[in-house]
């Protein structure tokens, strides 16, 4: 089956494609920018760089632009999907949702529309197996957004390697914060996937923070052979 | 031993992840030992080793499971729990059909009937995609409904119960109590 992967370039909707690499075709990434920082399905620092991660995995990205409010970002989806079908005959529709009703409804709910099948290969993963299985995997995954108590801005930037994932699971025991980041309390950006023709090499970022709250810039990258 | 039957399209299927693992995931919780098939591959041995028996939901369009028999969910007697399409299943060994309803989301379902599944409850929201309801078979009783349509079946006589909506999202409580029920109905 030609599969599309809803794609933020996060670790989610990656290990989510990879997922479904491994049983079915991956024909495209589709993607909807937000011009809103506030969105509300589809936020995320770096989304102009899923351009960048597309080629590293040598998938078509169809892209679309949203104003990022409630209800019309959800035709701007609708608008994705179906231009992701017209151009490359999409049958189903991949997310990487993990306990996010919210965000599973909505895209079910458009898949029924248009006669898509849709798939959720994280839905209620463990959170534990499932940071341990990325690591095993060979994704590198860097935090580009953090949203909440404790993190402070050395946060940005780090690579979730297996001191960090330490360091996440002690937070995550002390604090109201989840292991994934699935409430939104950390966001991600996959520099390397196991499926990565090339990966992805940061050069120049920047930093914007205050009170619990900040994103990792990222000005400058290109790709380079692995 | 819980028999744990996936009915998505094909056995390993992307669904599974998504359909069969959080079911699998919260037994090993509730520590109790299952065997997991998919639907094509129950076989007469893995029905005699089981003392009960849980069928999963499936994706939206993945309905290949309807041309299936399931026959021998009338004469299996020892406690059932289909769920969404495990339940469609279930409905249709029984002869009962379907009528369009679709629900994506979480609806608030209220308990209609007195039973040890849902003792001490009245209402509670649930976690539903499906695109029809099951018409209930003559020898079962609706137990719940949502506005819309029945939620949960159980036949008149014996544990088989059936679900439209998704307990190992959020009612992960009516799954323990299923297993609760069986404990008693084991040797």
């Amino acid at each position: 089956m030609k599969l599309g992967v809803l794609f933020s370039g996060g670790k989610d909707s990656l290990f989510a494609c990879w997922k479904a690499m491994q049983k079915e075709e991956v024909v495209c990434l589709i993607t909807v920018v937000s011009r809103n920082p506030e969105s509300y399905m589809f936020h995320t620092p770096n989304i102009r760089l899923a351009a960048l991660q597309a080629e590293a995995a040598g998938l078509p990205l169809v892209e679309v632009e949203t104003a990022g409010e409630e209800e019309t970002e959800l035709l701007d989806l609708e608008r994705a999907l179906l231009a992701a079908r017209e151009r490359y005959g999409i049958e189903g529709v991949v997310t990487g949702a993990i306990l996010s009703v919210y965000q599973a409804t909505r895209v079910q709910r458009i898949c029924r529309e248009l006669g898509l099948w849709c798939f959720n290969p994280l839905w209620l993963a463990d959170q534990e197996a499932y940071m341990e299985e990325l690591i095993d995997a060979g994704f590198t995954v860097v935090i580009q957004g953090v949203f909440s108590s404790p993190f402070d801005d050395s946060w940005l930037g780090r690579e979730i390697d297996r001191s960090t994932l330490d360091e996440l699971r002690a937070i995550a025991r002390k604090y109201q914060v989840t292991l994934t980041g699935e409430g939104g309390e950390f966001e991600t950006f996959v520099t390397d996937a196991p499926f990565f023709a090339q990966r992805i090499a940061i050069e120049e970022t920047s930093k914007v923070y205050r009170n619990h709250n900040g994103v990792l810039r990222i000005e400058r990258a290109r790709l380079v052979a692995k | 031993m819980i028999l744990l039957i996936d009915l998505c399209c094909r056995d390993g299927s992307l669904s599974r992840d998504e359909f069969v693992a959080p079911v699998e995931r919260l037994l090993c919780r509730i520590g109790v030992p299952f065997a997991t098939r998919h639907y094509t591959a129950v076989g007469a041995p893995d029905l005699e080793a089981a003392d009960a028996a849980i069928l999963c939901g499936t994706t939206l369009m993945d309905t290949g499971f309807i041309e299936h028999s399931f026959r021998w969910l009338t004469t299996f007697e020892r406690p059932v729990l289909g769920i969404s399409s495990g339940m469609r299943a279930l409905a249709a060994a029984f002869g009962g059909g379907t009528g369009p309803c679709c629900e994506i989301g979480m609806v608030n379902v209220r308990v209609l009937a007195p039973d040890p599944l849902f003792a001490g409850r009245e209402v509670f929201s649930a976690y539903t995609v499906h695109e029809d309801a099951v018409q209930v078979p003559g020898e079962f009783l609706p137990l719940a409904a949502s506005d819309r349509c029945v939620q949960a079946i159980r036949h008149r006589s014996l544990p088989l119960y059936g679900l439209l909506f998704h307990p190992e999202v959020r009612n992960e409580w009516i799954v323990e109590r299923f297993v609760g029920l069986t404990g008693r109905q084991s040797p």
